[in-house]
C-alpha cells in the first residue's frame, strides 16, 4: 500500500513563558495509507492535538518532515479537513449555507448538488435552513463532518470529534462514520482516549505514550465491520491497550 | 407648556427636530463608514494595530466640547462644524468596539476558514466581521447615543438650529424654562427611539447567534 501520509522523525516542543522549552513530541515517525482509517490512542496532554495539528499543517515541526502523496505539507489547505471537539461551523449562517459557503470556487450547480448531497448523506436534509444554535449536539457534529466532506477532502483529522456528546449520540456516530465511510472512504487519522472508540473504527491504533510522545505500540485490529466492542477480541485488545496506557494493572 | 405647543403648531419645533436628526444622521454615518473597516483592519493585522492604537487612545480622552474652537476655525459656522464633531465623538467608541469584537473572534472559526482555504477579503467580509458583530453593534449603539449627546452640545455654540439651539435660544429670549425642559424631554425621546431603532440590529443572523442561550 502508498502511503498516504508519512511522518519522519518528527520533533515539536514549546517554549515556555519563564524561558523553558515543553518537549511534546521526541522524534516520531508513522504512516497512514491511503483510506486507511488510523486511531490514535494517548493519554491526556500526551500531545495528540499537536501532532494532528502538525499531520493537517497548522503548526510545523521543529525539524523531520512530514509529507502527504509525497508532498510537504506547508500549510493548512481543503485537501485535509479538521474535524475538532469544539466544533466550527459557523453560527451565523444556517445549515446549507455552511456547506454551499465552503464551496466557493465550485459552479453554482454543482455546488448546490453537492450540498445537497453531503446533508442528505448525514441526515439532515430537513435542517437545511436551521441555524447551528437550533441543532443538537449530535446534529451539529454531523453538520460539521458533513461540512468537512462536502469539500471531498482526501484526509479527515478528527480531534475527538465526539468528545463533547452523550453516550447514546457518541455510538451512533461511530455508526454514522462507518456508513459513510462505505460509501465514500476516506484516508482517517482520529484521535481519541476512548479505546473502545478506537477499537470499533480504526483500522491501526497506534498506542501514544506521556508527554515527550512516541508511538509504544502499533495495534492492528484486523476485525470485520460491524464490530461489537462486547465481541472477545475486542476486550481482549481493549485491556491490553489500557494495559499499555497504565490504566489498569 | 403652551409655549412648546404653539412652537409645535407653528413647524419650529419640527424644523429643530430634523435640523438635529440630519447632523447626527451624517455625522453618524461617516463615523461608522470609517470606524468599522479601520477597526476590522486594526483588529486583523497587528502592524496596523500597533501604530494606530496609540493615536486612537491618546485623542479617545479629548472631550469632544474641546474640540469646538477648531472645529469653527477650520469649518466655519455652519452644519460642518456640529457634523465633524458628532463625526468625532462617535467613531471612538466604534473602532475600539469593532478592534475588541475581531480580537475575541473565536480561534476555532479562524482556523476553519484557513483549513477550507477561506482568505483575503472573503475572510475578513465573511468570517471575521461576521464573527465579531455582536461587539460591532454594541459600538455602534454606544457611538449613536454618543452622536446625540454632542449635536445638542455642538448646537448650543456658533448655529442657529437644532434642538441645542432651542435651549439656549429659549433661555437667551426672556429665561423660557418651559421651553427648555421641554426641549430636554424631546431630547431624551428620541434618544431612547434611537437606541430601540439600533436593537433592532440584535435580529440580524450574525448578531442574534451570540445571544441565544
Amino acid at each position: 500500500m502508498s502511503a498516504d501520509i508519512e511522518a519522519r522523525d518528527v520533533w515539536k516542543s514549546y517554549q515556555l513563558e519563564d524561558g523553558g522549552t515543553l518537549p511534546v513530541i521526541a522524534g516520531l515517525s508513522l504512516n497512514v495509507a491511503q483510506h486507511e482509517f488510523v486511531a490514535l490512542v494517548g493519554p491526556s496532554g500526551c500531545g495528540k492535538s499537536t501532532l494532528l495539528d502538525l499531520l493537517a499543517g497548522f503548526q510545523k515541526p521543529d525539524s523531520g518532515s512530514i509529507t502527504f502523496v509525497g508532498q510537504p505539507v506547508e500549510r493548512p489547505g481543503p485537501r485535509g479537513i479538521l474535524i475538532t471537539q469544539k466544533g466550527s461551523v459557523f453560527p451565523w449562517i444556517s445549515a446549507w449555507r455552511n456547506l454551499t459557503f465552503v464551496l466557493n470556487s465550485v459552479p453554482e450547480e454543482e455546488r448546490t448538488s453537492r450540498a445537497q448531497h453531503y446533508l442528505d448523506l448525514v441526515g439532515l436534509q430537513d435542517f437545511a435552513s436551521a441555524f447551528p444554535y437550533q441543532l443538537s449536539g449530535g446534529m451539529l457534529q454531523r453538520l460539521e463532518l458533513a461540512r468537512a466532506l462536502v469539500v471531498k477532502p482526501e484526509v479527515l483529522y478528527m480531534d475527538e470529534p465526539f468528545g463533547s456528546l452523550d453516550a447514546l449520540a457518541r455510538l451512533r456516530m461511530r455508526q454514522e462514520l462507518l456508513r459513510i465511510r462505505r460509501e465514500e472512504p476516506q484516508t482517517t487519522v482520529l484521535v481519541t482516549h476512548d479505546v473502545d472508540e478506537a477499537i470499533a473504527l480504526a483500522d491501526r491504533i497506534f498506542v501514544l505514550s506521556q508527554r515527550p510522545m512516541r508511538i509504544m505500540r502499533i495495534v492492528e485490529v484486523g476485525m470485520d465491520h460491524p464490530r461489537s466492542i462486547a465481541d472477545p477480541r475486542a476486550v481482549a485488545l481493549k485491556s491490553s491497550i489500557l494495559h499499555d496506557l497504565g490504566a489498569i494493572e | 407648556m403652551l409655549g412648546t405647543i404653539a412652537l409645535a403648531k407653528e413647524g419650529v419645533l419640527v424644523h429643530h427636530i430634523a435640523a438635529s436628526l440630519m447632523r447626527v444622521a451624517v455625522g453618524y454615518f461617516g463615523a461608522v463608514a470609517l470606524a468599522i473597516p479601520l477597526g476590522v483592519a486594526m483588529g486583523w493585522y497587528p502592524p496596523i494595530y500597533r501604530a494606530l492604537n496609540p493615536v486612537i487612545q491618546m485623542l479617545r480622552p479629548i472631550s469632544p466640547i474641546a474640540w469646538i474652537p477648531l472645529a469653527i476655525l477650520w469649518f466655519g459656522v455652519g452644519n460642518a462644524s456640529p457634523i465633524f464633531l458628532i463625526l468625532l465623538s462617535s467613531f471612538f467608541p466604534m473602532v475600539v468596539g469593532t478592534i475588541a469584537g475581531v480580537h475575541s473572534v473565536e480561534r476555532q472559526y479562524i482556523r476553519a476558514a484557513e483549513n477550507f482555504g477561506i482568505t483575503g477579503m472573503k475572510l475578513l467580509r465573511d468570517v471575521i466581521v461576521p464573527a465579531a458583530m455582536a461587539q460591532i453593534v454594541t459600538g455602534m449603539r454606544i457611538g449613536l447615543g454618543v452622536a446625540w449627546l454632542v449635536v445638542v452640545a455642538a448646537e448650543m455654540v456658533a448655529i442657529n438650529s437644532g434642538l441645542g439651539f432651542l435651549i439656549i435660544d429659549s433661555r437667551n429670549a426672556g429665561n423660557r424654562y418651559d421651553l427648555v425642559v421641554a426641549a430636554m424631554v424631546i431630547i431624551g425621546v428620541i434618544g431612547f427611539g434611537l437606541d430601540l431603532l439600533m436593537r433592532r440590529l440584535e435580529r440580524i443572523d450574525s448578531v442574534r447567534w451570540r445571544y441565544v442561550r
